[in-house]
C-alpha cells in the first residue's frame, strides 16, 4: 500500500463554495425532473399499492390441503418441536379413516411469539405448512386475535398462483 | 378634518401591521410546506399527499401543515420535574417573538402616496435606527436559546443551548459587518431608502441590487444568516446524533410548536432581510415606483390580463393532471379535487379578464394607481421572499452538517477577516464619486487580501494549515 499526499485544492476549489454549487445543481436537477414528470418515484403508496414480495419471502404461515380438502398435516409435532419460539400448538386426534393415523384437531400459531425463522417449514415431513402467503402486515386490536387457528391457516392462499 | 386625518394615520398603521404580519405568518407555513415537499422532490419521493380538508381538498399537501398544527395544539404539554418553570415557559415566547419584531422593519412596498397630504410607509416600523433595530432584535434571540437550554435541567438541552449560543454570538459579528458594508454602499441605514437606491441602474442596464454591487457581502450575509437561524449546515445545536434535539429536547406540545414555528419565522425574516438588502426588496426591475404609478393606466389591464392567462393555464394543467393521475385514484371525494379548482380558476380568470377589459383605456380614479403600484410591489416582494425560502430549503437538503470546530473556524478565521476586508474596501471605494461603478470588482481584491493575510501576514502558527489530502492507493501485488 502506498500513501500519497496531495496538495489541497487551489483557487475556487479551496473555497468550499464550488462544491456547494455542484451539490445544489444535483438536488435542483432531481427537483426539476420530479416536477416535470421525468423522475421515477420509488415510493409505493402503501395501503393502495402493496409491494410484491420476492420468492422465498417468509410471510404469514398457511396449511396445505389434501385433494379431499382435509389438512395435509398428520399432527406429527415435528414443527412444534423444532420451533425455537414455541409458538405452534397442536392437538392431535384419531382419524376416522383407519389408513390415516392422526390429524390435527387444533393447529394454533401465535404470531406474536413467532420469529419467522421458517424451521417449521423445513421440518415438516409431508409439506403441510408453508410461509409463502406473502402476507407481512397483520395488525389487530387484541393479543388473542394474533393466535391464528387451523381454519384460517387452511384458508390462507399462496402469494404465487401455482404452488408446487 | 384633522381628526379624520389622524384616524387615517392610525388606520394606516393598523393596515401595514396586518399586512406585514400577514405576509410573515402566511409565508411561514408555506415554507414548512416547501420544506416537506421540497425535501421529498430532492429525494425522489412524492411527499405529503394524503390529508384532506373536508375529505376532499388535499391542496397538494398543504392540508398536512394544518394537520400538523392541530396535532401540536392538541398534544399534552409536559413540563418535566426539576425545570425552572418561569424561564422554561419564557424561552419559547422569546424565540417566537424576535423574528416577528425583526420583520417589522422590512418594507414590503414603497411609500404609498394616496393624496398630496397623505402618505404612509409600508414597513410596520419606520424608525430612524433602521437596520440597527435588526441588530438589536436578532441578538436578543440568544436569550431564548440560553433560557431553554438552562431551564430544562437536561444535559442535552444545556449542551445544545451552549453550542447554539456560541454559534449565534460568533456569526453575529461577520453578519453585522456585512450589513455595515451594505449601509456604506447605499449611504443609509433606512431599509426603504436602501431598496429605493437599488432601483437605480448600474452601468446603465443592471439594477443596483446588493447581490450585484456586493457579491461577497451577499455570500457573507447569507452564510451568517444560515448560522443565525440554526439551519443546516450549521444546525449543530440540534444535531440528533449527539444531542437528541438540542435546546428544545424537553419541550412538547405547543411549546415545542412555538420553537418549531419560530425557526421558520426566523427563516422567513432572514429571507426578507436578504431580499431587502441584496435582491432589491420590493423593486420591480427597471420599473421604479414613479413609473408604476404614472403608467398604471396601461399596466393595470396588462397585469390583470396576465393573471387571467396564468389562471387559465393553471386550469388547463389541472385538467391534464386529473386525466393522468387523479381520476379514480383514491375512490372518494379526493379524486374530484382538481375539477373544483378548474371551475374556481376559470371563474377567477373570467373575472380578471373582465376587469382588464373594463380598465382598458378607462380613466382610473385617483387613489387607484398608488394602490396598484403597492400591490404589485407586495407581490414582487413576496415572490422574491418565497424564492429565498426555497433556497434555504434547497441548501438544507443538499449539504451535510459541519463539525463544531469547523463551524468556529469558518466563523472566526474566515468570515470575520473576510467581512473586515470587505468593509475596508467598500469604505475606500465608496469614498470615490465613481464608487458604485467599480464596487462589483472589489471581491477580487478582498479575496487577494484574504489570501495574503492567511498565507503570509498571520503569525506563523496560525497561518493556513498545510492540510493535505491522503490518497491511499493499492499497489498491485506481484
Amino acid at each position: 500500500m502506498k500513501v500519497e499526499r496531495v496538495k489541497p485544492g487551489v483557487g475556487i476549489e479551496s473555497t468550499y463554495l464550488w462544491h456547494v454549487a455542484k451539490g445544489l445543481g444535483v438536488t435542483v436537477g432531481h427537483t426539476v425532473r420530479h416536477l416535470f414528470g421525468g423522475e421515477p418515484v420509488q415510493t409505493k403508496e402503501y395501503p393502495e399499492v402493496r409491494k410484491e414480495m420476492p420468492e422465498g419471502y417468509r410471510g404469514k404461515h398457511r396449511l396445505l390441503q389434501k385433494e379431499s380438502g382435509e389438512p395435509k398435516c398428520t399432527a406429527c409435532m415435528m414443527c412444534a418441536t423444532v420451533c425455537p419460539a414455541a409458538c405452534i400448538h397442536i392437538e392431535a386426534g384419531e382419524h376416522p379413516d383407519p389408513k390415516v393415523e392422526k390429524f390435527p384437531v387444533t393447529f394454533d400459531i401465535d404470531l406474536l411469539k413467532c420469529v419467522f425463522c421458517g424451521m417449521c417449514v423445513e421440518a415438516c415431513p409431508v409439506d403441510a405448512i408453508r410461509m409463502d402467503s406473502g402476507i407481512y402486515a397483520f395488525a389487530d386490536f387484541q393479543r388473542d386475535d394474533f393466535v391464528v387457528h387451523k381454519d384460517e391457516l387452511l384458508r390462507t392462499p399462496s402469494q404465487w398462483s401455482d404452488p408446487v | 378634518m384633522s381628526w379624520l386625518l389622524a384616524s387615517a394615520d392610525y388606520l394606516a398603521v393598523l393596515l401595514r401591521l396586518v399586512l406585514s404580519a400577514g405576509i410573515l405568518l402566511t409565508v411561514m407555513p408555506l415554507t414548512i410546506y416547501l420544506e416537506r415537499k421540497g425535501s421529498a422532490f430532492i429525494q425522489d419521493r412524492p411527499g405529503p399527499n394524503r390529508a384532506a380538508l373536508f375529505g376532499m381538498f388535499r391542496l397538494g399537501g398543504v392540508a398536512h401543515v394544518l394537520a400538523d398544527v392541530i396535532k401540536l395544539v392538541s398534544k399534552e404539554d409536559i413540563i418535566p420535574g426539576g425545570v425552572n418553570r418561569f424561564y422554561f415557559k419564557l424561552a419559547p415566547i422569546i424565540v417566537a417573538f424576535i423574528p416577528l419584531t425583526t420583520f417589522m422593519i422590512v418594507p414590503i412596498a414603497d411609500v404609498v402616496r394616496l393624496t398630496d397630504t397623505f402618505a404612509t410607509p409600508m414597513a410596520t416600523l419606520e424608525i430612524d435606527g433602521g437596520l440597527l433595530w435588526f441588530f438589536a432584535m436578532t441578538s436578543l434571540s440568544v436569550y431564548g436559546v440560553v433560557f431553554a437550554g438552562w431551564a430544562s435541567n437536561s444535559k442535552f438541552s444545556l449542551l445544545g443551548g451552549i453550542r447554539s449560543t456560541a454559534q449565534l454570538l460568533s456569526y453575529e459579528i461577520p453578519m453585522a459587518l456585512a450589513v455595515v458594508a451594505m449601509m456604506l454602499t447605499y449611504g443609509t441605514v433606512q431599509p426603504n431608502d436602501m431598496v429605493r437606491a437599488q432601483g437605480e441602474l448600474l452601468w446603465g442596464f443592471l439594477p443596483q441590487w446588493g447581490i450585484f454591487l456586493q457579491p461577497l457581502g451577499f455570500i457573507l450575509f447569507v452564510t451568517c444568516a444560515f448560522a443565525e437561524i440554526n439551519r443546516v449546515p450549521f444546525d449543530l445545536a440540534e444535531g440528533e446524533a449527539e444531542l437528541v434535539a438540542g435546546y428544545h429536547t424537553e419541550y412538547s406540545g405547543m411549546r415545542f410548536g412555538l420553537f418549531f414555528m419560530a425557526e421558520y419565522m426566523a427563516l422567513v425574516t432572514s429571507g426578507a432581510l436578504v431580499v431587502t438588502m441584496f435582491l432589491g426588496g420590493w423593486q420591480v426591475p427597471w420599473l421604479p415606483t414613479e413609473r408604476l404609478v404614472a403608467e398604471a393606466g396601461t399596466l393595470l389591464p396588462v397585469v390583470l390580463g396576465g393573471i387571467a392567462f396564468l389562471l387559465l393555464a393553471a386550469a388547463g394543467r389541472l385538467i391534464r393532471h386529473y386525466q393522468l393521475y387523479t381520476r379514480g385514484r383514491w375512490g372518494d371525494a379526493r379524486d374530484k379535487e382538481p375539477l373544483v379548482f378548474v371551475v374556481l380558476f376559470s371563474v377567477l380568470a373570467l373575472a380578471h379578464a373582465g376587469a382588464a377589459g373594463a380598465a382598458w383605456g378607462a380613466v382610473l380614479p385617483g387613489w387607484l394607481p398608488p394602490v396598484f403600484a403597492a400591490l404589485v410591489q407586495i407581490s414582487v416582494f413576496t415572490g422574491k421572499l418565497l424564492f429565498l425560502c426555497w433556497c434555504f430549503v434547497w441548501v438544507r437538503w443538499t449539504m451535510p452538517r459541519f463539525r463544531y470546530d469547523q463551524v468556529m473556524d469558518l466563523g472566526w478565521k474566515n468570515l470575520l477577516p473576510l467581512s473586515l476586508f470587505n468593509l475596508l474596501l467598500t469604505g475606500l471605494v465608496m469614498l470615490q464619486p465613481w464608487g458604485r461603478q467599480v464596487l462589483p470588482a472589489t471581491p477580487v481584491v478582498t479575496l487577494l487580501l484574504m489570501w495574503l493575510w492567511k498565507r503570509y501576514l498571520l503569525p506563523a502558527q496560525a497561518r493556513m494549515p498545510a492540510t493535505q489530502r491522503l490518497v491511499v492507493r493499492e499497489e498491485p501485488t506481484a
